[in-house]
């Protein structure tokens, strides 16, 4: 297939990912900044949203303060920021159309549909309805594309590189968010079980969609260590990084083999996968747990760009 | 935010360099103001769909004629109309907006930004062709596409039709669109023009004209897909009352078509791509449309790369060799180092190959020299020099304002006239005499004579109407019909129909999407 189709691909899965996490950030953070302080703690919720979607230098040089009506706004609909929602689908649109021919109707019906339906919201200042309301099409549009994609599409390159998209965004995004969350995470924290810290933890867990599955695997009350554990290792949890390497090999190598030849990615894949699934939380902790996770991100971006060389241009 | 998509706006900005091809329809007398009066406007009350707004009187309209008893070939479809309850249009109308909207079938107007994606109104109401009035157009569009290809190859090699004196050296020589790098060059199988869009119009039971030909990167025929596929969707009941010739095979002719014309070289099945200039050009979705059903790569220029004269695409396996390349980007754009040096959507190092024989343009370089507005007017001419024949379609009267005597008779007609452009496409700087105040008119004089090579002049005919879905009712309304000629290697392939554009403004004459017009289904009936 041609690299650009294929790099469109990519780019189309990443950006409506990108999107599905951004509205669940903002969902998770709506909830947070809905509780008493003395549940929620001090600390501003809404700057921590920011970080977690990683544009804190673009938010900060257009808005003075952090707080809901701004983020929101940065977040979900500003034409200024790259990587708003509304960005995120104008992006995605304008790579779907591109690659037409390589996506299916039911596919492109998604994301055709979701940007009609997002363009839909104007510029006025929304009422939390209407918010609830877009983030909530955000997600289901996600869903509806990458539904569609594992429904419709046939199992060659075009569907393979667009799971590559995916799954790379993935673990991105949950890299960064335990980039930003880690120290509520380090087990060192002494009032296990707080009020405070369990909406914390469980603002995380709902941000990777995840609080419910923590109590089917754990079976236990929301605890630090095993939230890092469920979000790094446990390859059941669909959006921890175990998954996605799990999943990115998997793509890499059904690549490698139609084109009958395995390449750097594959071998930088593997080797991403091979620590995650010979770590072991006790020893992630000892050795820094911050240190690990900005080590992943370093490598993933790394993959990123073997891809890229690879195959995309 | 991770890795930062590079802009895709950047991608394709210059891509509205290349206007679709979409010939512009303009003539007839007809007007608001020979409308005939009538006590209540129609609307989609029952059994009474006769027209309200007559056509005028010289009017032919393509089911009720001109004495305003139905045509056979719309019996069908009149008692249908009939039949229906109010409403069942209009509400169809209405489905097939949302069916169209949600694909996506749009097309881009150039310098309208806020409609950049616009959807061409689409009305239920099929057209209708009967078997012999479609025979006699499909013969006469075989020999008209016969006769062109003859003279582009004449033109570009031995020159006889210049030496004979029929057509004027000039007209040829100083012809922005002639091409003098294919002087001599021997072209695949002798062939320039494989995909042809010739415009028809009517004026009677028994007349049709042509009234343009574009053979360069003619567009349309994704709607007339579409617009078959969704009034299969929509009228299941009225299919079942008539035999409609197919036209869903129009993909395997088309591929068919081009895979015949690979270069002699070509040891395998030939791989085939459509070179589209971007998401920003107007006919996009059509490229993306049929790049889908032919099963062919849709490529840009930056995906295309030439070594050693052979054309190359980028894929994800590496360098895969092109044989054919059906190709959407005008001639100017195709290569920056023979045409256009500012182009950024064509091919370095193309045309090397193209001269070297290892790939196939379709069309060739250069066919404009045969859709030229002033080249139109010596059609008839050229099909007998090539073919001793006579035409089958005629062309409309045109005068050629080069010429002193035609100018003389144009500056004195012009309020009778329809004046266009030499080059001009999509309806655009054209006069239409019978509706121009005076100071257009006067404007107008003062370019012709200025330079009266630039434009010909044609009488205002009295177009065809056909019954149309409008905010009124159903009421008469202009149409014209786009063709698609398919020459291979093989033969001559055409489907039956094409593509009805009408112009939905009551008493308009301009059919052209960028202006107004809309679609309909072409029905070809098999009796």
């Amino acid at each position: 297939m041609l690299s650009r189709t294929a790099d469109n691909l990519y780019w189309l899965s990443r950006y409506i990912e990108r999107a599905e996490y951004l509205a669940r950030i903002l969902e998770a953070t709506h909830r947070l900044s809905a509780l008493p302080l003395a549940y929620a703690g001090p600390s501003n919720e809404w700057e921590s949203a920011v970080a977690t979607a990683g544009c804190a230098a673009a938010f900060q040089s257009a808005y003075a303060e952090p707080n809901e009506e701004t983020v929101t706004d940065f977040l979900a609909f500003s034409l200024d920021n790259p990587s708003s929602i509304r960005n995120c689908f104008e992006v995605a649109r304008a790579n779907a159309r591109a690659v037409r021919t390589a996506l299916t109707m039911e596919m492109w019906d998604a994301i055709n549909g979701a940007w009609l339906e997002i363009r839909g919201f104007g510029p006025a200042r929304k009422s939390r309805d209407e918010i609830s309301r877009f983030l909530r099409l955000v997600q289901e549009s996600s869903l509806r594309y990458d539904g569609s994609a594992y429904r419709t599409m046939l199992r060659n390159d075009a569907f393979w590189f667009s799971r590559l998209g995916v799954y790379m965004e993935r673990s991105d995004n949950t890299a960064r968010i335990l980039d930003v969350k880690y120290h509520l995470l380090l087990p060192a924290q002494q009032h296990v079980g707080g009020p405070l810290d369990y909406f914390q933890w469980a603002a995380i867990l709902r941000t990777v969609s995840a609080l419910t599955s923590y109590r089917w695997v754990y079976r236990d009350s929301v605890k630090p260590w095993l939230v890092a554990d469920l979000l790094i290792l446990n390859n059941q949890m669909p959006r921890s990084l175990a998954s996605c390497y799990e999943n990115l090999v998997r793509n890499l190598d059904l690549i490698g083999q139609a084109y009958g030849r395995q390449g750097l990615a594959q071998r930088q894949a593997r080797a991403i996968r091979a620590r995650l699934e010979t770590s072991r939380m006790e020893e992630i902790f000892q050795a820094g747990l911050h240190e690990f996770i900005t080590e992943f991100i370093a490598d993933n971006n790394r993959l990123g760009t073997t891809i890229t060389q690879q195959y995309l241009v | 935010m991770a890795v930062m998509r590079r802009a895709t706006m950047d991608q394709c900005r210059g891509a509205g360099e290349t206007p679709c091809q979409w010939g512009d329809l303009a003539m007839s007398s007809v007007s608001a103001q020979t409308t005939v009066p009538q006590k209540r406007t129609l609307s989609l009350v029952r059994r009474d769909l006769r027209p309200s707004e007559g056509p005028g009187p010289s009017g032919f309209d393509e089911m009720w004629g001109r004495d305003r008893l139905v045509r056979a070939p719309y019996s069908e479809l009149a008692a249908w109309l009939d039949q229906i309850p109010p409403g069942v249009l209009d509400q169809r109308r209405r489905e097939a907006e949302l069916v169209f909207r949600r694909i996506g079938i749009t097309f881009a107007v150039y310098g309208d930004s806020e409609a950049q994606e616009r959807l061409i109104p689409f009305d239920v109401i099929p057209r209708i062709l009967s078997a012999a009035e479609w025979d006699r157009l499909r013969q006469g569009l075989e020999q008209r596409v016969k006769a062109i290809n003859l003279f582009i190859k004449d033109i570009y090699s031995r020159r006889e039709i210049l030496r004979a004196g029929i057509v004027p050296e000039d007209m040829v020589f100083q012809n922005p669109v002639f091409r003098p790098e294919m002087n001599g060059l021997k072209v695949p199988h002798d062939l320039y023009v494989f995909v042809a869009g010739i415009d028809i119009v009517r004026v009677d039971a028994e007349t049709f004209y042509v009234l343009e030909d574009n053979v360069r990167t003619p567009s349309g025929v994704s709607y007339m897909l579409e617009n078959r596929e969704i009034m299969h969707r929509l009228f299941p009941d009225l299919f079942s009352r008539h035999r409609i010739a197919p036209v869903d095979n129009y993909p395997d002719e088309l591929l068919a078509t081009l895979k015949s014309v690979a270069p002699g070289s070509t040891v395998s099945d030939p791989t085939v791509v459509l070179l589209t200039p971007g998401v920003f050009n107007s006919a996009y979705y059509e490229h993306s449309f049929l790049a889908d059903k032919l099963g062919i790569e849709l490529v840009e220029g930056r995906d295309l790369v030439v070594k050693n004269e052979i054309v190359y695409m980028r894929t994800t396996e590496g360098l895969k060799r092109v044989d054919v390349i059906y190709r959407r980007v005008d001639d100017d754009f195709l290569d920056p180092l023979t045409f256009r040096p500012d182009s950024l959507l064509g091919v370095p190092g193309l045309m090397s190959a193209y001269f070297a024989g290892t790939v196939t343009l379709a069309n060739a370089v250069g066919t404009g020299i045969a859709d030229d507005k002033a080249i139109y007017s010596y059609m008839p001419e050229i099909l007998k020099f090539y073919l001793g024949e006579e035409p089958i379609l005629k062309n409309v009267p045109t005068w050629c304002c080069r010429r002193p005597a035609d100018l003389a008779y144009v500056l004195d007609h012009l309020e009778e006239l329809v004046v266009k452009e030499v080059h001009g496409s999509g309806g655009y700087g054209m006069l239409i005499g019978p509706k121009a105040d005076k100071m257009s008119l006067a404007a107008f004089r003062d370019k012709l004579k200025c330079q009266p090579s630039a434009f010909i002049a044609q009488p205002t005919l009295s177009l065809s109407t056909c019954p149309t879905c409008v905010e009124e009712g159903v009421a008469p309304r202009h149409v014209d019909l786009r063709p698609f000629v398919l020459t291979g290697r093989d033969r001559i392939r055409i489907v039956p129909g094409g593509l009805t554009r009408v112009a939905l403004k009551r008493g308009s004459l301009v059919v052209n999407s960028s202006q107004g017009g809309g679609t309909k289904d072409t029905w070809v009936l098999d009796h």
